[in-house]
Protein backbone atom coordinates (compact mmCIF):
# COMPACT_ATOMS: atom_id res chain seq x y z
CA UNK A 1 0.00 0.00 0.00
CA UNK A 2 2.90 2.46 0.83
CA UNK A 3 5.21 1.15 -1.19
CA UNK A 4 3.02 2.04 -4.03
CA UNK A 5 2.42 5.23 -3.00
CA UNK A 6 6.17 5.84 -2.77
CA UNK A 7 6.69 4.23 -6.06
CA UNK A 8 3.76 6.66 -7.91
CA UNK A 9 5.24 9.54 -5.82
CA UNK A 10 9.02 8.07 -7.37
CA UNK A 11 7.71 8.19 -11.14
CA UNK A 12 5.90 11.53 -10.76
CA UNK A 13 9.12 12.81 -9.85
CA UNK A 14 11.07 11.56 -12.38
CA UNK A 15 8.22 12.91 -15.17
CA UNK A 16 8.82 16.21 -13.55
CA UNK A 17 13.14 15.80 -14.37
CA UNK A 18 12.47 14.82 -17.80
CA UNK A 19 10.07 17.38 -18.53
CA UNK A 20 12.72 19.90 -17.43
CA UNK A 21 16.06 18.90 -18.17
CA UNK A 22 18.98 20.81 -17.20
CA UNK A 23 20.27 21.70 -21.03
CA UNK A 24 21.24 24.73 -22.30
CA UNK A 25 18.87 27.01 -24.21
CA UNK A 26 17.99 25.91 -27.95
CA UNK A 27 20.98 27.43 -30.36
CA UNK A 28 23.34 28.56 -27.94
CA UNK A 29 27.03 28.65 -29.09
CA UNK A 30 29.99 27.78 -27.00
CA UNK A 31 33.31 29.70 -28.62
CA UNK A 32 35.99 28.13 -26.85
CA UNK A 33 39.10 27.50 -29.49
CA UNK A 34 41.23 29.95 -26.81
CA UNK A 35 39.40 31.44 -24.42
CA UNK A 36 39.99 29.13 -22.33
CA UNK A 37 43.64 28.54 -22.82
CA UNK A 38 44.17 31.78 -22.18
CA UNK A 39 42.75 32.16 -19.38
CA UNK A 40 38.69 33.54 -19.56
CA UNK A 41 35.77 31.80 -19.65
CA UNK A 42 34.24 30.57 -22.91
CA UNK A 43 31.62 33.15 -24.58
CA UNK A 44 28.60 31.93 -24.73
CA UNK A 45 26.33 33.50 -28.14
CA UNK A 46 22.46 33.14 -27.76
CA UNK A 47 20.48 33.22 -31.02
CA UNK A 48 17.31 33.64 -28.96
CA UNK A 49 18.61 36.56 -27.75
CA UNK A 50 20.02 38.41 -30.43
CA UNK A 51 17.14 37.03 -33.19
CA UNK A 52 14.78 38.87 -31.18
CA UNK A 53 16.45 41.71 -31.92
CA UNK A 54 18.22 40.52 -35.94
CA UNK A 55 16.82 38.44 -38.76
CA UNK A 56 19.57 35.89 -39.47
CA UNK A 57 20.13 37.79 -43.04
CA UNK A 58 21.93 40.61 -40.64
CA UNK A 59 24.84 38.44 -39.48
CA UNK A 60 24.81 35.24 -41.98
CA UNK A 61 24.84 37.64 -44.72
CA UNK A 62 25.45 41.36 -44.38
CA UNK A 63 28.59 40.94 -41.57
CA UNK A 64 29.24 37.03 -43.36
CA UNK A 65 29.20 35.08 -40.00
CA UNK A 66 30.06 31.54 -41.65
CA UNK A 67 26.78 29.67 -41.06
CA UNK A 68 28.95 26.51 -39.07
CA UNK A 69 30.24 26.87 -35.70
CA UNK A 70 33.61 27.10 -34.76
CA UNK A 71 33.54 28.04 -38.87
CA UNK A 72 34.42 31.54 -37.65
CA UNK A 73 38.37 32.09 -36.30
CA UNK A 74 37.57 35.13 -33.79
CA UNK A 75 40.12 36.43 -31.98
CA UNK A 76 39.51 39.41 -29.47
CA UNK A 77 42.22 41.56 -31.06
CA UNK A 78 39.66 41.79 -34.10
CA UNK A 79 36.34 41.73 -32.07
CA UNK A 80 38.29 45.05 -30.05
CA UNK A 81 39.07 46.56 -34.10
CA UNK A 82 35.36 46.15 -34.82
CA UNK A 83 35.34 42.99 -36.94
CA UNK A 84 32.67 39.59 -35.78
CA UNK A 85 31.13 39.99 -32.65
CA UNK A 86 32.72 43.59 -32.78
CA UNK A 87 30.61 44.56 -35.40
CA UNK A 88 27.90 45.37 -33.18
CA UNK A 89 29.61 45.47 -30.20
CA UNK A 90 31.28 48.70 -30.43
CA UNK A 91 29.90 50.96 -27.93
CA UNK A 92 26.76 52.22 -30.59
CA UNK A 93 24.67 49.25 -31.40
CA UNK A 94 25.36 47.26 -28.54
CA UNK A 95 27.61 47.53 -25.51
CA UNK A 96 31.33 47.81 -25.79
CA UNK A 97 34.02 44.87 -25.75
CA UNK A 98 35.29 45.81 -22.13
CA UNK A 99 32.25 44.28 -20.47
CA UNK A 100 34.21 40.69 -20.31
CA UNK A 101 31.79 38.87 -18.48
CA UNK A 102 28.97 39.07 -20.45
CA UNK A 103 30.21 37.39 -23.15
CA UNK A 104 32.95 35.07 -21.29
CA UNK A 105 30.37 33.95 -18.79
CA UNK A 106 31.05 29.81 -20.02
CA UNK A 107 31.93 27.16 -17.41
CA UNK A 108 35.35 25.50 -17.71
CA UNK A 109 35.75 22.62 -19.92
CA UNK A 110 33.36 23.48 -22.43
CA UNK A 111 34.08 22.29 -26.16
CA UNK A 112 32.69 24.82 -28.87
CA UNK A 113 29.76 23.99 -30.68
CA UNK A 114 26.37 24.41 -30.78
CA UNK A 115 23.94 23.24 -27.97
CA UNK A 116 20.05 21.48 -28.81
CA UNK A 117 18.01 22.05 -26.67
CA UNK A 118 15.48 19.44 -25.12
CA UNK A 119 13.62 18.62 -28.15
CA UNK A 120 17.00 17.73 -30.00
CA UNK A 121 18.20 15.20 -28.13
CA UNK A 122 17.28 12.47 -30.74
CA UNK A 123 20.22 10.45 -32.93
CA UNK A 124 22.86 12.49 -34.84
CA UNK A 125 22.36 16.35 -35.23
CA UNK A 126 19.01 16.10 -34.13
CA UNK B 1 -34.85 33.02 6.55
CA UNK B 2 -33.35 31.14 2.80
CA UNK B 3 -32.51 27.58 2.87
CA UNK B 4 -29.24 27.45 1.41
CA UNK B 5 -28.23 24.86 -1.21
CA UNK B 6 -24.74 23.32 -0.92
CA UNK B 7 -24.92 21.14 -4.27
CA UNK B 8 -26.39 24.36 -6.49
CA UNK B 9 -23.47 26.02 -4.73
CA UNK B 10 -20.70 23.82 -5.34
CA UNK B 11 -22.31 22.77 -9.37
CA UNK B 12 -22.16 26.48 -9.72
CA UNK B 13 -18.53 27.35 -8.29
CA UNK B 14 -17.44 24.11 -10.41
CA UNK B 15 -18.75 25.80 -13.37
CA UNK B 16 -16.77 28.94 -12.90
CA UNK B 17 -13.80 26.80 -12.45
CA UNK B 18 -14.00 25.20 -15.25
CA UNK B 19 -14.88 28.60 -17.07
CA UNK B 20 -11.84 30.21 -15.78
CA UNK B 21 -9.41 27.41 -16.84
CA UNK B 22 -10.60 27.32 -19.99
CA UNK B 23 -10.20 30.94 -20.27
CA UNK B 24 -6.69 31.25 -18.60
CA UNK B 25 -5.02 28.68 -21.00
CA UNK B 26 -2.44 28.10 -18.50
CA UNK B 27 1.15 28.41 -20.16
CA UNK B 28 3.13 25.18 -19.31
CA UNK B 29 6.00 26.48 -21.16
CA UNK B 30 9.25 26.06 -18.42
CA UNK B 31 12.57 27.96 -19.34
CA UNK B 32 15.82 26.88 -17.28
CA UNK B 33 17.77 29.55 -15.34
CA UNK B 34 21.35 30.26 -17.01
CA UNK B 35 22.53 29.54 -13.56
CA UNK B 36 21.83 26.04 -13.91
CA UNK B 37 21.46 25.41 -17.97
CA UNK B 38 25.08 23.16 -17.54
CA UNK B 39 26.52 26.21 -19.70
CA UNK B 40 26.93 29.59 -17.92
CA UNK B 41 29.13 29.57 -15.08
CA UNK B 42 27.11 29.92 -12.06
CA UNK B 43 30.25 31.53 -10.35
CA UNK B 44 30.74 34.44 -13.12
CA UNK B 45 29.58 37.63 -12.30
CA UNK B 46 28.13 38.01 -16.26
CA UNK B 47 25.60 35.36 -15.40
CA UNK B 48 23.54 37.60 -13.31
CA UNK B 49 23.19 40.08 -15.71
CA UNK B 50 22.10 38.46 -18.39
CA UNK B 51 18.56 38.46 -19.43
CA UNK B 52 16.92 35.06 -18.47
CA UNK B 53 15.09 33.23 -21.73
CA UNK B 54 12.06 33.05 -19.64
CA UNK B 55 11.75 36.80 -19.50
CA UNK B 56 12.04 37.37 -22.95
CA UNK B 57 10.58 34.19 -24.40
CA UNK B 58 7.58 33.76 -22.47
CA UNK B 59 5.31 36.31 -24.42
CA UNK B 60 5.88 35.37 -27.87
CA UNK B 61 4.27 33.06 -29.90
CA UNK B 62 4.20 29.47 -28.07
CA UNK B 63 5.81 26.58 -29.25
CA UNK B 64 6.57 23.29 -28.41
CA UNK B 65 9.72 22.87 -29.48
CA UNK B 66 12.96 24.30 -29.60
CA UNK B 67 12.62 27.87 -27.83
CA UNK B 68 9.64 26.99 -27.18
CA UNK B 69 8.45 30.02 -29.16
CA UNK B 70 6.91 30.02 -32.72
CA UNK B 71 9.04 32.44 -34.64
CA UNK B 72 7.70 32.77 -37.87
CA UNK B 73 4.35 34.26 -35.81
CA UNK B 74 6.23 36.24 -33.06
CA UNK B 75 7.58 37.96 -36.36
CA UNK B 76 4.11 38.11 -38.33
CA UNK B 77 2.17 39.00 -35.23
CA UNK B 78 5.07 42.48 -34.56
CA UNK B 79 5.73 40.64 -31.11
CA UNK B 80 9.28 41.02 -32.41
CA UNK B 81 10.94 43.84 -34.85
CA UNK B 82 14.36 42.14 -35.60
CA UNK B 83 15.99 44.50 -38.15
CA UNK B 84 16.62 43.26 -41.40
CA UNK B 85 19.89 45.38 -41.88
CA UNK B 86 22.46 47.52 -40.67
CA UNK B 87 24.32 49.23 -43.68
CA UNK B 88 22.36 51.46 -45.41
CA UNK B 89 21.70 50.35 -49.27
CA UNK B 90 21.50 46.32 -48.18
CA UNK B 91 18.98 45.06 -50.38
CA UNK B 92 16.14 43.18 -48.11
CA UNK B 93 14.49 40.30 -50.44
CA UNK B 94 11.60 38.71 -49.84
CA UNK B 95 10.00 35.67 -51.70
CA UNK B 96 6.64 34.58 -51.58
CA UNK B 97 5.72 31.14 -53.32
CA UNK B 98 5.75 27.72 -51.70
CA UNK B 99 7.37 24.80 -53.23
CA UNK B 100 6.27 21.06 -53.07
CA UNK B 101 8.85 18.66 -52.32
CA UNK B 102 9.20 15.13 -51.95
CA UNK B 103 6.20 14.13 -54.07
CA UNK B 104 6.80 10.60 -54.45
CA UNK B 105 7.31 8.97 -50.99
CA UNK B 106 5.19 8.12 -48.22
CA UNK B 107 5.07 10.93 -45.72
CA UNK B 108 2.82 13.86 -46.03
CA UNK B 109 4.53 16.04 -48.94
CA UNK B 110 7.05 19.07 -47.50
CA UNK B 111 6.57 22.34 -48.06
CA UNK B 112 8.89 24.70 -47.99
CA UNK B 113 7.54 28.18 -47.75
CA UNK B 114 10.05 30.64 -49.45
CA UNK B 115 7.80 33.93 -46.84
CA UNK B 116 8.45 32.20 -44.04
CA UNK B 117 12.63 31.98 -45.00
CA UNK B 118 13.22 35.07 -46.56
CA UNK B 119 11.49 37.06 -43.83
CA UNK B 120 14.47 35.95 -41.79
CA UNK B 121 17.49 34.85 -44.36
CA UNK B 122 18.69 36.09 -47.52
CA UNK B 123 18.34 34.43 -50.60
CA UNK B 124 22.18 34.12 -50.61
CA UNK B 125 22.16 31.85 -47.21
CA UNK B 126 20.27 28.85 -49.56
CA UNK B 127 21.45 30.00 -53.24
CA UNK B 128 22.92 28.16 -54.74
CA UNK B 129 24.21 26.36 -52.07
CA UNK B 130 23.09 24.52 -50.48
CA UNK B 131 20.27 24.41 -52.94
CA UNK B 132 19.85 25.04 -56.36
CA UNK B 133 17.32 27.27 -57.23
CA UNK B 134 15.05 25.44 -59.54
CA UNK B 135 12.18 23.37 -58.20
CA UNK B 136 12.79 19.60 -58.58
CA UNK B 137 16.91 20.04 -58.81
CA UNK B 138 18.01 19.19 -55.45
CA UNK B 139 18.25 15.36 -54.54
CA UNK B 140 16.86 16.16 -51.05
CA UNK B 141 17.48 13.30 -48.32
CA UNK B 142 15.94 12.79 -44.79
CA UNK B 143 19.04 11.07 -43.90
CA UNK B 144 21.41 13.77 -44.73
CA UNK B 145 18.86 16.15 -43.51
CA UNK B 146 18.76 14.15 -40.17
CA UNK B 147 22.78 14.68 -40.25
CA UNK B 148 22.62 18.52 -39.98
CA UNK B 149 22.82 18.98 -44.21
CA UNK B 150 20.42 20.68 -46.11
CA UNK B 151 17.41 21.48 -44.20
CA UNK B 152 18.96 20.53 -41.28
CA UNK B 153 21.69 22.58 -41.48
CA UNK B 154 19.25 24.81 -39.64
CA UNK B 155 16.26 22.67 -38.35
CA UNK B 156 17.82 21.02 -35.61
CA UNK B 157 19.95 23.88 -34.45
CA UNK B 158 19.15 27.43 -34.52
CA UNK B 159 15.12 26.85 -36.35
CA UNK B 160 12.71 24.72 -35.09
CA UNK B 161 14.16 21.04 -34.65
CA UNK B 162 13.69 18.06 -36.57
CA UNK B 163 11.26 16.17 -33.91
CA UNK B 164 8.45 18.38 -35.55
CA UNK B 165 7.89 16.29 -39.15
CA UNK B 166 4.28 17.43 -39.61
CA UNK B 167 5.41 21.06 -39.69
CA UNK B 168 7.70 20.31 -43.08
CA UNK B 169 5.68 17.22 -43.95
CA UNK B 170 2.66 19.54 -43.89
CA UNK B 171 0.74 18.46 -46.87
CA UNK B 172 -1.63 15.11 -47.50
CA UNK B 173 -1.15 13.07 -49.75
CA UNK B 174 -4.48 12.87 -52.31
CA UNK B 175 -3.77 9.31 -53.08
CA UNK B 176 -4.49 8.91 -49.32
CA UNK B 177 -7.63 11.21 -49.26
CA UNK B 178 -6.09 14.23 -48.47
CA UNK B 179 -7.52 17.64 -50.22
CA UNK B 180 -5.62 19.73 -53.03
CA UNK B 181 -2.13 21.38 -51.64
CA UNK B 182 -3.46 24.74 -49.91
CA UNK B 183 -1.98 27.93 -50.20
CA UNK B 184 1.02 28.48 -47.61
CA UNK B 185 -1.13 29.79 -44.33
CA UNK B 186 1.46 29.32 -41.15
CA UNK B 187 -0.04 26.08 -39.57
CA UNK B 188 -1.41 27.20 -35.86
CA UNK B 189 0.42 26.05 -33.14
CA UNK B 190 0.05 22.88 -31.15
CA UNK B 191 -0.87 23.37 -27.56
CA UNK B 192 2.27 22.66 -25.14
CA UNK B 193 3.84 19.06 -24.72
C1 LIG C 1 23.92 38.40 -33.94
C2 LIG C 1 24.40 37.57 -34.99
C3 LIG C 1 23.62 36.33 -35.37
C4 LIG C 1 22.30 36.23 -35.73
C5 LIG C 1 21.24 37.33 -35.77
C6 LIG C 1 22.07 34.86 -36.10
N1 LIG C 1 23.23 34.14 -35.96
FE1 LIG C 1 23.50 32.18 -36.43
N2 LIG C 1 25.41 32.25 -35.72
C7 LIG C 1 26.02 33.38 -35.21
C8 LIG C 1 27.30 33.00 -34.65
C9 LIG C 1 28.28 33.95 -33.97
C10 LIG C 1 27.46 31.61 -34.85
C11 LIG C 1 28.63 30.72 -34.43
C12 LIG C 1 29.70 30.75 -35.46
C13 LIG C 1 30.93 30.01 -35.04
O1 LIG C 1 30.94 29.29 -34.03
O2 LIG C 1 31.94 30.14 -35.75
C14 LIG C 1 26.24 31.18 -35.55
C15 LIG C 1 26.03 29.88 -35.97
C16 LIG C 1 24.90 29.46 -36.67
C17 LIG C 1 24.71 28.15 -37.24
C18 LIG C 1 25.69 27.00 -37.19
C19 LIG C 1 25.25 25.93 -36.25
C20 LIG C 1 25.94 24.62 -36.47
O3 LIG C 1 25.26 23.61 -36.36
O4 LIG C 1 27.12 24.60 -36.76
C21 LIG C 1 23.47 28.14 -37.83
C22 LIG C 1 22.79 27.00 -38.55
C23 LIG C 1 22.88 29.45 -37.61
N3 LIG C 1 23.79 30.23 -36.92
C24 LIG C 1 21.64 29.82 -38.05
C25 LIG C 1 21.03 31.02 -37.75
C26 LIG C 1 19.65 31.32 -38.05
C27 LIG C 1 18.68 30.37 -38.73
C28 LIG C 1 19.42 32.57 -37.61
C29 LIG C 1 18.13 33.37 -37.64
C30 LIG C 1 17.02 32.77 -36.96
C31 LIG C 1 20.67 33.08 -37.04
N4 LIG C 1 21.62 32.10 -37.14
C32 LIG C 1 20.85 34.35 -36.52
C33 LIG C 1 25.51 34.66 -35.22
C34 LIG C 1 24.20 35.01 -35.52
C1 LIG D 1 31.15 40.66 -27.46
C2 LIG D 1 31.64 39.51 -26.78
C3 LIG D 1 33.01 39.56 -26.10
C4 LIG D 1 33.44 40.44 -25.15
C5 LIG D 1 32.64 41.58 -24.54
C6 LIG D 1 34.78 40.04 -24.79
N1 LIG D 1 35.16 38.95 -25.51
FE1 LIG D 1 36.96 38.01 -25.42
N2 LIG D 1 36.38 36.77 -26.93
C7 LIG D 1 35.15 36.77 -27.54
C8 LIG D 1 35.13 35.74 -28.56
C9 LIG D 1 33.93 35.40 -29.45
C10 LIG D 1 36.41 35.13 -28.53
C11 LIG D 1 36.89 33.93 -29.35
C12 LIG D 1 36.45 32.71 -28.57
C13 LIG D 1 37.25 31.47 -28.76
O1 LIG D 1 37.14 30.87 -29.82
O2 LIG D 1 37.88 31.04 -27.80
C14 LIG D 1 37.18 35.79 -27.49
C15 LIG D 1 38.46 35.46 -27.14
C16 LIG D 1 39.15 35.99 -26.08
C17 LIG D 1 40.48 35.55 -25.65
C18 LIG D 1 41.28 34.45 -26.28
C19 LIG D 1 42.51 34.93 -27.00
C20 LIG D 1 42.28 35.95 -28.06
O3 LIG D 1 42.91 37.01 -28.00
O4 LIG D 1 41.41 35.78 -28.94
C21 LIG D 1 40.81 36.31 -24.55
C22 LIG D 1 42.09 36.24 -23.72
C23 LIG D 1 39.72 37.25 -24.32
N3 LIG D 1 38.75 37.02 -25.25
C24 LIG D 1 39.68 38.18 -23.31
C25 LIG D 1 38.68 39.13 -23.16
C26 LIG D 1 38.74 40.22 -22.20
C27 LIG D 1 39.87 40.45 -21.23
C28 LIG D 1 37.58 40.93 -22.37
C29 LIG D 1 37.16 42.22 -21.66
C30 LIG D 1 38.08 43.32 -21.81
C31 LIG D 1 36.81 40.28 -23.41
N4 LIG D 1 37.51 39.20 -23.87
C32 LIG D 1 35.55 40.70 -23.84
C33 LIG D 1 34.08 37.59 -27.26
C34 LIG D 1 34.10 38.62 -26.35
C1 LIG E 1 24.14 42.34 -35.29
C2 LIG E 1 24.71 42.93 -34.10
C3 LIG E 1 25.35 41.99 -33.07
C4 LIG E 1 26.35 41.08 -33.27
C5 LIG E 1 27.09 40.77 -34.56
C6 LIG E 1 26.60 40.47 -31.98
N1 LIG E 1 25.76 41.01 -31.03
FE1 LIG E 1 25.64 40.45 -29.10
N2 LIG E 1 24.19 41.84 -28.78
C7 LIG E 1 23.70 42.72 -29.72
C8 LIG E 1 22.73 43.61 -29.09
C9 LIG E 1 21.97 44.75 -29.78
C10 LIG E 1 22.65 43.23 -27.74
C11 LIG E 1 21.80 43.88 -26.66
C12 LIG E 1 22.53 45.06 -26.13
C13 LIG E 1 21.78 45.79 -25.04
O1 LIG E 1 20.91 45.20 -24.41
O2 LIG E 1 22.12 46.94 -24.82
C14 LIG E 1 23.57 42.10 -27.58
C15 LIG E 1 23.77 41.43 -26.38
C16 LIG E 1 24.64 40.38 -26.22
C17 LIG E 1 24.80 39.62 -25.00
C18 LIG E 1 24.05 39.87 -23.70
C19 LIG E 1 22.75 39.11 -23.68
C20 LIG E 1 21.98 39.40 -22.42
O3 LIG E 1 21.45 38.43 -21.87
O4 LIG E 1 21.89 40.57 -22.02
C21 LIG E 1 25.78 38.70 -25.21
C22 LIG E 1 26.30 37.67 -24.23
C23 LIG E 1 26.23 38.86 -26.57
N3 LIG E 1 25.52 39.88 -27.16
C24 LIG E 1 27.24 38.12 -27.14
C25 LIG E 1 27.66 38.26 -28.44
C26 LIG E 1 28.75 37.50 -29.03
C27 LIG E 1 29.61 36.50 -28.28
C28 LIG E 1 28.83 37.88 -30.32
C29 LIG E 1 29.80 37.38 -31.39
C30 LIG E 1 29.89 35.97 -31.56
C31 LIG E 1 27.79 38.88 -30.56
N4 LIG E 1 27.11 39.08 -29.40
C32 LIG E 1 27.55 39.50 -31.76
C33 LIG E 1 24.06 42.77 -31.05
C34 LIG E 1 24.99 41.95 -31.66
C1 LIG F 1 12.90 20.64 -41.93
C2 LIG F 1 11.89 19.94 -42.63
C3 LIG F 1 11.66 18.45 -42.33
C4 LIG F 1 11.38 17.87 -41.12
C5 LIG F 1 11.22 18.56 -39.77
C6 LIG F 1 11.21 16.45 -41.37
N1 LIG F 1 11.41 16.18 -42.69
FE1 LIG F 1 11.29 14.34 -43.59
N2 LIG F 1 11.79 15.17 -45.38
C7 LIG F 1 12.01 16.53 -45.60
C8 LIG F 1 12.31 16.73 -47.01
C9 LIG F 1 12.63 18.08 -47.67
C10 LIG F 1 12.23 15.47 -47.62
C11 LIG F 1 12.32 15.24 -49.12
C12 LIG F 1 13.22 14.21 -49.59
C13 LIG F 1 12.81 13.76 -50.98
O1 LIG F 1 12.56 14.63 -51.84
O2 LIG F 1 12.71 12.56 -51.16
C14 LIG F 1 11.91 14.50 -46.56
C15 LIG F 1 11.77 13.12 -46.76
C16 LIG F 1 11.40 12.21 -45.78
C17 LIG F 1 11.25 10.80 -45.99
C18 LIG F 1 11.52 10.02 -47.28
C19 LIG F 1 10.48 10.29 -48.31
C20 LIG F 1 9.17 9.64 -48.02
O3 LIG F 1 8.16 10.38 -47.93
O4 LIG F 1 9.12 8.44 -47.85
C21 LIG F 1 10.83 10.26 -44.81
C22 LIG F 1 10.51 8.79 -44.51
C23 LIG F 1 10.75 11.34 -43.84
N3 LIG F 1 11.11 12.52 -44.47
C24 LIG F 1 10.37 11.19 -42.53
C25 LIG F 1 10.40 12.22 -41.58
C26 LIG F 1 10.13 12.03 -40.17
C27 LIG F 1 9.71 10.72 -39.52
C28 LIG F 1 10.30 13.25 -39.58
C29 LIG F 1 10.16 13.60 -38.09
C30 LIG F 1 11.03 12.87 -37.19
C31 LIG F 1 10.67 14.18 -40.60
N4 LIG F 1 10.73 13.52 -41.81
C32 LIG F 1 10.92 15.53 -40.38
C33 LIG F 1 11.94 17.54 -44.67
C34 LIG F 1 11.68 17.38 -43.32
C1 LIG G 1 16.00 28.54 -46.53
C2 LIG G 1 16.53 28.38 -47.83
C3 LIG G 1 16.06 29.26 -48.98
C4 LIG G 1 16.07 30.64 -49.05
C5 LIG G 1 16.49 31.64 -47.99
C6 LIG G 1 15.62 30.98 -50.38
N1 LIG G 1 15.34 29.83 -51.08
FE1 LIG G 1 14.78 29.72 -53.05
N2 LIG G 1 14.57 27.69 -52.85
C7 LIG G 1 14.86 26.96 -51.74
C8 LIG G 1 14.49 25.57 -51.96
C9 LIG G 1 14.64 24.42 -50.96
C10 LIG G 1 13.98 25.50 -53.28
C11 LIG G 1 13.44 24.25 -54.01
C12 LIG G 1 14.49 23.57 -54.77
C13 LIG G 1 14.03 22.23 -55.28
O1 LIG G 1 12.83 22.03 -55.55
O2 LIG G 1 14.88 21.33 -55.40
C14 LIG G 1 14.06 26.85 -53.83
C15 LIG G 1 13.69 27.21 -55.12
C16 LIG G 1 13.86 28.48 -55.66
C17 LIG G 1 13.60 28.82 -57.05
C18 LIG G 1 13.07 27.88 -58.12
C19 LIG G 1 11.58 27.96 -58.12
C20 LIG G 1 10.95 27.18 -59.24
O3 LIG G 1 9.70 27.17 -59.25
O4 LIG G 1 11.66 26.56 -60.01
C21 LIG G 1 13.89 30.15 -57.20
C22 LIG G 1 13.77 30.99 -58.46
C23 LIG G 1 14.30 30.64 -55.88
N3 LIG G 1 14.29 29.60 -54.98
C24 LIG G 1 14.65 31.95 -55.62
C25 LIG G 1 14.90 32.46 -54.36
C26 LIG G 1 15.09 33.87 -54.06
C27 LIG G 1 15.03 35.00 -55.08
C28 LIG G 1 15.31 33.95 -52.73
C29 LIG G 1 15.51 35.22 -51.87
C30 LIG G 1 14.45 36.20 -51.92
C31 LIG G 1 15.28 32.61 -52.19
N4 LIG G 1 15.02 31.72 -53.21
C32 LIG G 1 15.51 32.27 -50.86
C33 LIG G 1 15.42 27.43 -50.57
C34 LIG G 1 15.59 28.76 -50.25
C1 LIG H 1 19.44 28.61 -43.74
C2 LIG H 1 18.59 28.10 -42.70
C3 LIG H 1 17.38 27.25 -43.09
C4 LIG H 1 17.33 26.20 -43.99
C5 LIG H 1 18.46 25.61 -44.81
C6 LIG H 1 15.96 25.74 -43.99
N1 LIG H 1 15.20 26.47 -43.11
FE1 LIG H 1 13.22 26.24 -42.72
N2 LIG H 1 13.27 27.84 -41.48
C7 LIG H 1 14.40 28.56 -41.14
C8 LIG H 1 14.04 29.63 -40.24
C9 LIG H 1 15.00 30.65 -39.63
C10 LIG H 1 12.64 29.54 -40.05
C11 LIG H 1 11.80 30.42 -39.14
C12 LIG H 1 11.20 29.61 -38.01
C13 LIG H 1 12.17 29.08 -36.96
O1 LIG H 1 13.29 29.59 -36.83
O2 LIG H 1 11.79 28.13 -36.25
C14 LIG H 1 12.19 28.42 -40.86
C15 LIG H 1 10.86 28.02 -40.95
C16 LIG H 1 10.41 26.94 -41.69
C17 LIG H 1 9.03 26.56 -41.84
C18 LIG H 1 7.82 27.32 -41.28
C19 LIG H 1 7.66 27.07 -39.83
C20 LIG H 1 6.47 27.78 -39.24
O3 LIG H 1 6.56 28.06 -38.05
O4 LIG H 1 5.48 28.03 -39.94
C21 LIG H 1 9.01 25.41 -42.60
C22 LIG H 1 7.80 24.62 -43.02
C23 LIG H 1 10.38 25.10 -42.96
N3 LIG H 1 11.21 26.04 -42.38
C24 LIG H 1 10.78 24.05 -43.75
C25 LIG H 1 12.05 23.90 -44.29
C26 LIG H 1 12.42 22.89 -45.27
C27 LIG H 1 11.49 21.83 -45.82
C28 LIG H 1 13.72 23.09 -45.57
C29 LIG H 1 14.60 22.31 -46.56
C30 LIG H 1 14.12 22.26 -47.93
C31 LIG H 1 14.19 24.20 -44.76
N4 LIG H 1 13.16 24.67 -44.00
C32 LIG H 1 15.49 24.70 -44.78
C33 LIG H 1 15.68 28.34 -41.59
C34 LIG H 1 16.04 27.40 -42.54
Amino acid sequence: MNAAVVRIALLAACLAATAIPAVAEYGDVVLNHRSEAEGVRPVIFPHWFHRIRFRCKVCHSELGFRMRAGANVVTMKEIVEGKFCGMCHNGQIAWAPDRCDLCHSGKPGLKPGIQGGHSTLGPGLW
Amino acid sequence: MKRSRPWTTLLAGLLVLAAAAAWAQPDLRRWIPLAKDGLHDPASPGTRQLQEPRDALARLAPDGAGNQVRWVQALERGEIVPRANLLEGTEVRLREDDILLNLNGGTPIVRFPHRAHTLWLDCSNCHETPFISKAGANKLDMRRILQGEQCGLCHGAVSFPLTECNRCHSVPRASRGGGPAPGYAPVPPKAGP
